[in-house]
């Protein structure tokens, strides 16, 4: 497999889609970076805690977070690297080439999947800290040691969350023998996931518990729970509320109106510590991980069962 | 009697209620070069693709050098070399960085890849253009090509498919000779093809599949006999009027082993060149002559004769 895996990584390093990749993410990650910055005197006061972690989730005026770019783009990544793993190799004539080789089967998939993967990893990592490197530099505060651990995290989560796309790439370069069918596929289930998943789930909460000027509290929260619900089965949900529990510790719950309460009740701004904030996302990046690894699977055996009939 | 290489036993593959390949049993020795023949559709992949693992028999066993194809494809595999009718190269790699590929799959030893690779380019006549990218190979390089991705494992025994398919007449010299090559180096060849002067030109042995059985096998020159009749010659008379007492008095001519009479013309079947004597009796006997043909047992007639009875 390491020859597979190798090969893998010298033509990702090596291609145009890599460099293309690259230089976009690295792009929105300054813009983002450079707006935060410019935006964060105006919201941090003397008694502000977790300075440094504003850097990555602070949105200013026309701007977008790194944190919302970063969300956006892991698909875009994993997807690119991944949507034509299996089928380019059938379209190229290479894979019978490459199956008639003394080497298990399951090592192409796999050294693809992983070599994927590793790019994906190393463009996150670059990207990350180079921000990290920019904010350091420029807002002059060091990172503490809870901040430290919560950025590895979120690193950590990202790389996670890319690996599912990967693998939903990877399941549909197996599944479709058209690499344009393929790409097609996976952008049109990342767009389905992460625009329509929330309308669907707002609309959903609306019939099931209507919401009106007179409606309580618990009943708002209700509402809010079956929307939080629904939009959970999308992965691109569960990204987004696992990164802003580990990178918000102000953050006790992912329930808009529990928020409200707490704000009424005084418990507003008390940072959770390192350890419940991660208790906090932990069913979201046990669901990543689940949904990660039943794509991989579903690929897997898919591609391990295939006949080779005529190649 | 050499090693046996491939052996097949009821080797049967059914799909979709159609059976592929139906109890092959075939036998193939060490250092052959074997002409696999058929019309398309025969059989002949799938049986190739049993063969090296890569699918399953729906019943019977096929085995090469004592491996079980089915139970250990990987060491099948490993002696095996296969160069499918379509197959492509990485097109934005270079020749060099391909056989690299091909031979780090194959765990050759780290020091000798190198040598190996530049050996084989020399041979297969691609060293000028091994640093080009792929895509810029003309489309007999690039099969010069895939049969030094084969080579490179040393395999025992090795899986051409139409390997000369679209490929200009000097080129299609050029892969023969590699082809006898390879089999002077002790690599026992199939040759599926439907180039049957080719074939006759380097194939030791044939077998002609068709509709899934093997309707002939052996040596060119046995298959010949039986295809003609059982003389080597063939030789066509055409009379200006037919004249069936005509068949008796060539029959009687020594060497003479069969006459047909069809139309105007007169098939005969023998043993040697007779063209004189059989002319002496059509004009003793009062008939014109008008042309004859000698024809030496050919592999196209071979191949007509049994794929049509099957």
């Amino acid at each position: 497999m390491s020859a597979i895996f190798r090969k893998e990584l010298a033509d990702h390093l090596a291609s145009k889609r890599f460099l293309i990749l690259f230089f976009l993410v690295l792009l929105a990650a300054m813009f983002a970076t450079y707006t935060a910055i410019q935006n964060i005197r105006g919201v941090v006061t003397p008694s502000t805690e977790f300075i440094f972690l504003r850097i990555f989730t602070l949105s200013g005026g026309a701007s977008l977070s790194f944190l919302f770019f970063l969300a956006l783009f892991i698909p875009i990544i994993s997807i690119a690297l991944g949507f034509d793993a299996v089928n380019s190799e059938r379209t190229s004539g290479n894979l019978s080439r490459l199956l008639s080789q003394p080497i298990y089967r399951d090592s192409v998939i796999n050294g693809k999947f992983l070599a994927g993967l590793a790019i994906l990893a190393m463009i996150i990592v670059t990207v990350i800290a180079i921000v990290a490197g920019l904010g350091l530099r420029i807002v002059g505060v060091p990172p503490g040691s809870d901040e430290v651990l919560r950025l590895i995290f979120f690193t950590l989560i990202s790389v996670i969350y890319g690996a599912f796309w990967m693998a939903l790439a990877v399941l549909f370069s197996v599944l479709f023998k058209s690499s344009t069918t393929s790409i097609l596929a996976s952008i049109g289930l990342w767009l389905f996931l992460f625009v329509f998943m929330g309308v669907i789930a707002g609309a959903i909460a609306n019939t099931m518990v209507p919401l009106d000027q007179n409606s309580t509290m618990g009943v708002i929260a209700n509402h809010y729970e079956i929307s939080g619900a629904i939009g959970r089965i999308s992965p691109a949900t569960l990204y987004g509320e696992a990164t802003s529990a580990l990178l918000t510790p102000e953050r006790a719950s992912f329930n808009p109106a529990l928020i409200m309460m707490s704000t009424y009740t005084g418990r507003m701004e008390t940072p959770l510590p390192f350890n419940q904030s991660l208790l906090l996302a932990w069913p979201q990046i046990v669901g990543i991980i689940a949904l990660a690894a039943i794509c991989f699977a579903i690929s897997y055996t898919r591609f391990m069962r295939e006949e080779i009939r005529s190649i | 009697m050499g090693q046996v290489v491939v052996e097949t036993k009821d080797l049967t593959k059914a799909y979709n209620g159609f059976t592929a390949v139906d109890r092959l049993n075939l036998r193939i020795e060490e250092g052959e070069i074997f002409g696999f023949l058929g019309p398309n559709g025969a059989g002949k992949t799938t049986t190739i693709l049993m063969l090296i693992g890569l699918t399953e028999p729906s019943s019977g066993t096929a085995q090469v050098c004592g491996y079980d194809s089915t139970r250990e494809p990987l060491k099948v595999k490993r002696i095996v070399g296969y160069l499918p009718e379509k197959f492509g190269f990485y097109e934005d790699l270079t020749p060099r960085q391909n056989l690299r590929y091909t031979a780090e799959l194959n765990n050759l030893p780290k020091g000798e890849i190198e040598e190996v690779i530049n050996d084989l380019l020399a041979t297969v006549e691609l060293s000028q253009v091994a640093d080009l990218e792929v895509s810029k190979l003309s489309r007999g390089m690039k099969q010069r090509l895939g049969i030094a991705d084969i080579w490179i494992k040393e395999p025992k025994l090795v899986f051409l498919d139409e390997p000369t398919s679209g490929i200009d007449p000097n080129g299609i010299d050029d892969i023969l000779n590699l082809i006898v090559k390879m089999a002077k180096k002790g690599m026992t060849v199939i040759f599926c093809s439907h180039q049957l002067p080719q074939v006759q030109k380097i194939c030791t042995q044939v077998g002609i599949l068709a509709r899934g059985h093997l309707v002939a096998e052996g040596p060119i020159a046995r298959l010949g006999k039986q295809a003609t009749g059982g003389g080597q010659y063939s030789i066509e008379a055409e009379v200006a009027q037919a004249n069936p007492e005509l068949i008796d008095p060539i029959k009687h001519v020594a060497g003479v082993m069969e006459v047909q009479s069809s139309g105007n013309s007169l098939l005969i079947s023998c043993a040697k060149d007779l063209r004189g004597q059989i002319a002496k009796v059509i004009v003793d006997s009062g008939s014109l002559l008008v042309g004859m043909k000698i024809e030496e047992y050919s592999l196209e007639r071979i191949y007509k004769k049994y794929s049509k009875e099957a």
